[in-house]
């Protein structure tokens, strides 16, 4: 299927979707977004390029493969459980650090935003290891 | 509105078990795909309906009380996407079990052990 | 060390066993032997303090709530048998490195053994009787895999089947009987129960109880009618035999029975029921081994008849009786040990078993024969072995026995009758006599196949010389353990002139006028045996079997029919049926028709979803269905964004759209609608879908209408902000609060992916 419309869209689409998948990941904690949704942002950025270019040219291009990515996904999701070791909590326990605190730039970051993106990655993966595999048929 | 939304549940879930039943594999897949999205329904209305106050914090006093019931919610947003995997790979499997056998009749398949 | 460690301590060691025995050669036996020792002395160590009336008590929690704990309780008793079980484990490992040498997987045999010594010991030291039911088991496992460790033989194989199913069967009937002896006391442990053991027998639970147990026990024993697979079992190598089948699992049953004694036993029914399997198995047992040829099977079948004496005597449960039990299983263990390593040696150094074609070996073999010759003598219960303090007491209980004196008595008589012969036959037969032409030329044994019969053999005679010295401080506490109130009566060789002696003399000298008339005697039992036990128990059972496996496999064919839509139907059939009637049998739903609440454009969405299914229903067009299944998830999509679930309506939008372009992916391949069905069936369908759909209907009003108990979610609503930081409470209940069900759930769709990268993938790979 050769549509130059497509084509065109999906060129400048792609980056327009990641950075969406992005911040809606991101914004996920507070806002409606999160790594469920961002996930498949990201999957369908991916899902349609490889509609326009095919699933061979895609996977030439940004190279990297689906199925590591859902790997990559799943491992990030469980070392995020891992600090809540150390602290003497169960398994999975949200650990948070507060940066720059008490001024305006107060940053606070724990574990739970890092499974998040291990959530993220492993739908992303797992849609693009879906569709492609189909596609390819 | 509850009244309704039960008609229609009961309707999808109705649907649901009549595709299920069927011979055809598609209809089957079918019928599992309108179960989900009749389970995902009935646990979202079952845990009550309330319009216009989703589940965020937004500092204002009293105000969870009114606030949607965000458990459900997260149960169906999981619900969701296993629904996509297991749907997918039933699909696919639908797929393949029709090139190798050349029938979507699943009797045949129980007949030809 | 305690007993909780040195069972630790053995499994480890059964662990260890496969990996280690390469690297230890002809010395694994040697270096194996020496925990089980350990243990030996250890416990050997603790018997003057039992002595002196100490019981130890060790607990470690499992599942405290239901008073069930991996307890150890330890008195005389217990630490009789595990004497004999690491003592002659011990001799085993030892024997078993050198008689196993020439085999392959020996690291597996052995670590097999040793699991089931573990076991072994866990069985008699277990305060709990959860506990104990968990070893008892394990030795049935172990067992299994050791009399099937020729499993390259069918017969082997048969025999382990059979013996595994038997005791499992057994295993099983025992956990029901142990539950209920539980429910009483509200505890399953040994020293609750021992403390006041008139519980049981007060309450109705005790005719089942005691039923569930005797079938525990007299399977793993051995009993009439289930005792053919101890024969059956002799398929296993001669160390499994001489440790499993003679001195220690077989054991269990006994052992069961006397710990449980003080409990349920004491009543009417315990009394018959003991007695009559007991005195049954003993006899029948005997007879049997008469006209058996190979020495295993001989043994096996003297082991029945001793494991019925030892029910009989637990069963009469006299002072005399119960002092005659204890001994008895001592000298049992002690003989019976010895013999089964010496039919091994047998017949690795002559390559035959078959009592028939062996004669003569004295000149081979000395040493082997005078140690088999005195374990003979100790069965046969002549002085100065404690096998004829153990058959004079046999002989003291029957004579004391309270009732049918005369029917004991002449069981008992004609028993050791038989023992007297077969003693007389396994040496003289064996040993001397004329020697046939042997397959290889027989030999001494090698020491380490020697040392352990010699030793078992020298323990028997020892305790028989000083039994004041040796054998009381042994038995003593045992004893008063299992039958409280009772002492110990003295041992002694020497009782005087009394009718146990008499009995005792007239046993001798039947047996040496059988031996002298043998092959008429021998001729004579097998003409009985023709005519009354023509079929074979063993034949019986799997025959039996085979019989209850067809019956299975119709049965399953007839439920398992393999159409998936019936399956489907029974199932939601069945739970209309259920719903409906529970449905019934609430109060109504009070509902209030409010059209204010119902927005039109809601209402029309909701009237395009119903259409949309009932049109993907009936319709014949494939892309009819596909648009119905889009109209349905945008639907949904509206109902969550207009009830608040915002989230929930951006992943359904995106889900949904995955799902139609995956749908008309695999449904461009696939073939037009085809009409499969009649229309009654439709109608069948139909009507099943409307119960089922009605029902859920309902069971909406209700749970939209009723609110049970506070929702976990205000805990949620509470916290997000202050302790999770996150405002999106279902994000944060996602990452946060539930973050382990979403790993799951990440893993479940990365295996979905893989199923079907791995369906597409590897198929494309079989087909270029």
């Amino acid at each position: 299927m050769e549509s130059v419309i497509l084509q065109i869209a999906a060129r400048h689409m792609r980056p327009l979707l990641i950075i969406l998948s992005l911040v809606v990941l991101y914004r996920g904690h507070n806002e409606p977004g999160g790594g469920f949704i961002g996930g498949l942002m990201l999957g369908a950025a991916y899902i349609l390029y490889a509609m326009a270019f095919g699933v061979a040219k895609t996977q030439n291009r940004f190279v990297f493969s689906p199925l590591n990515l859902t790997a990559l996904g799943l491992l990030i999701a469980v070392v995020s459980g891992i600090p809540a070791l150390f602290a003497g909590d169960t398994f999975m326990t949200g650990e948070w650090i507060t940066l720059f605190a008490d001024t305006v730039a107060e940053l606070k970051l724990g574990t739970p935003l890092i499974f998040d993106v291990g959530v993220y990655l492993a739908v992303a993966g797992m849609l693009m290891l879906v569709m492609f595999s189909i596609m390819e048929e | 509105m509850l009244l309704l939304l039960a008609v229609v549940i009961g309707v999808l879930y109705g649907s649901a078990v009549y595709l299920l039943l069927r011979r055809n594999i598609f209809k089957l897949i079918l019928g599992l795909i309108f179960l989900g999205h009749a389970t995902n329904l009935l646990l979202f209305v079952a845990s009550g309906l309330t319009s216009g106050y989703p589940a965020f914090i937004r500092f204002i006093t009293g105000e969870s009380e009114s606030m949607a019931d965000p458990l459900p919610q997260a149960l169906i947003l999981t619900a969701i996407v296993i629904g996509l995997g297991v749907t997918a790979f039933a699909l696919v499997l639908v797929y393949r079990f029709y090139s190798v056998t050349k029938t979507v009749d699943l009797d045949e398949l129980s007949e030809n052990e | 060390m305690n007993t909780g460690l040195f069972i630790t301590l053995l499994l480890f060691l059964s662990f260890l066993a496969p990996f280690t025995r390469r690297y230890l050669r002809g010395a694994a036996g040697w270096i194996y032997a020496i925990l089980p020792l350990t243990g030996f002395i250890y416990y050997l160590g603790l018997l003057p303090a039992i002595n002196d009336g100490m019981v130890i008590l060790e607990s470690y929690r499992w599942i405290d709530v239901y008073g069930i704990n991996f307890s150890f309780y330890i008195d005389g008793f217990s630490i009789l048998f595990s004497l004999i079980v690491l003592g002659i484990g011990t001799f085993i490992l030892i024997y078993a490195g050198k008689y196993m040498q020439t085999y392959p997987m020996q690291g597996r045999f052995m670590a097999y053994l040793i699991l089931f010594m573990a076991s072994m010991q866990g069985v008699v030291v277990s305060g709990n009787l959860i506990t104990m039911f968990v070893f008892w088991e394990l030795t049935s496992i172990s067992s299994y895999m050791l009399i099937g460790y020729y499993h390259e033989k069918p017969e082997a194989r048969m025999a382990a089947l059979q013996a595994l199913l038997i005791t499992g069967f057994g295993g099983l009937a025992l956990l029901g009987g142990f539950i209920l002896l539980g429910i009483p006391y509200g505890t399953y442990e040994l020293s609750a129960i021992l403390a006041n053991p008139d519980l049981i027998k007060q309450s109705p639970l005790y005719l089942p109880a005691l039923i569930l147990i005797l079938i525990g026990a007299f399977t793993k024993s051995a009993q009439f009618p289930f005792h053919f697979w101890l024969p059956g079992a002799m398929a296993a190598p001669s160390p499994v035999s001489a440790f499993l089948h003679s001195a220690t699992m077989v054991k269990a049953g006994v052992f069961l029975l006397a710990r449980l004694s003080p409990v349920m036993g004491g009543t009417e029914l315990w009394h018959v029921l003991l007695t009559l399997f007991g005195g049954f198995t003993m006899v029948a047992g005997a007879w049997l081994s008469i006209t058996q040829t190979d020495l295993k099977r001989i043994l096996a079948y003297t082991t029945v008849s001793a494991l019925g004496t030892l029910v009989l005597l637990i069963g009469t449960g006299t002072q005399y009786a119960m002092n005659a039990a204890i001994i008895f299983l001592l000298v049992h263990a002690l003989y019976k040990g010895t013999l089964f390593l010496m039919a091994g040696n047998i017949e690795k150094v002559s390559g035959t078993r078959d009592i028939n074609m062996l004669g003569g070996l004295y000149k081979s073999m000395p040493v082997a024969a005078i140690i088999m010759t005195l374990a003979l003598v100790s069965m046969a219960g002549i002085p100065p072995m404690l096998g004829f303090i153990g058959k004079e007491l046999i002989y003291e209980s029957a004579v004391f026995a309270p009732t049918a004196k005369y029917l004991i008595l002449i069981a008992a008589f004609f028993t050791n009758t038989v023992l007297v012969f077969l003693s007389l036959r396994l040496s003289l037969d064996v040993f001397w006599g004329d020697r046939p032409q042997y397959g290889k030329r027989p030999y001494e044994p090698y020491f380490a196949l020697l040392v352990g019969p010699f030793l078992l053999m020298l323990g028997g005679l020892l305790l028989g010389l000083f039994p004041k010295i040796l054998a009381e401080p042994l038995t003593a506490s045992a004893i008063t353990s299992i039958s409280p109130g009772h002492d110990a009566v003295g041992l002694k060789l020497w009782h005087g002139i009394n009718t146990a002696l008499l009995l005792s003399i007239m046993t001798l000298i039947a047996g040496i006028m059988a031996y002298k008339y043998k092959v008429a005697f021998i001729a004579y039992s097998g003409g009985v045996n023709v005519r009354y036990f023509a079929r074979e128990f063993a034949k019986g059972f799997a025959s039996g079997m085979d019989a209850f496996l067809l019956y299975t496999k119709n049965q399953t064919k007839r439920i398992q029919h393999g159409y998936h839509r019936y399956y489907l139907m029974t199932v939601f059939a069945v739970a209309s049926v259920l719903v409906w009637v529970m449905i019934w049998r609430t109060d109504p739903i009070v509902l209030e028709l409010n059209f204010a609440d119902m927005p039109l454009n809601l209402v029309a969405v909701l009237v395009l979803i119903v259409a949309a299914a009932l049109s993907a229903v009936v319709s014949h067009s494939r892309v009819i269905a596909l648009i119905a299944m889009g109209v349905i998830g945008f639907g949904i999509t509206i109902i969550f964004i207009a009830y608040s679930g915002v989230d929930l309506a951006i992943t359904m939008v995106m889900v949904e759209v995955l799902m139609v372009i995956l749908a008309v992916a695999v449904l461009y391949h696939l073939p037009k609608y085809q009409k499969y069905s009649e229309t009654g069936d439709r109608m069948r369908d139909g009507l099943v879908a409307a119960l089922v759909g009605s029902f859920m209907m309902v069971l909406v009003l209700q749970a939209g209408t009723s609110q049970l108990g506070v929702p976990i979610s205000d805990f949620f609503k509470e916290t997000s902000y202050t302790e999770a930081f996150g405002r999106n409470i279902v994000n944060v209940i996602l990452v946060d609060y539930r973050a382990l069900d979403t790993l799951g759930e990440i893993t479940v769709i990365a295996i979905a992916a893989l199923g079907i990268f791995s369906m597409i993938k590897l198929t494309k790979k079989v087909k270029s």
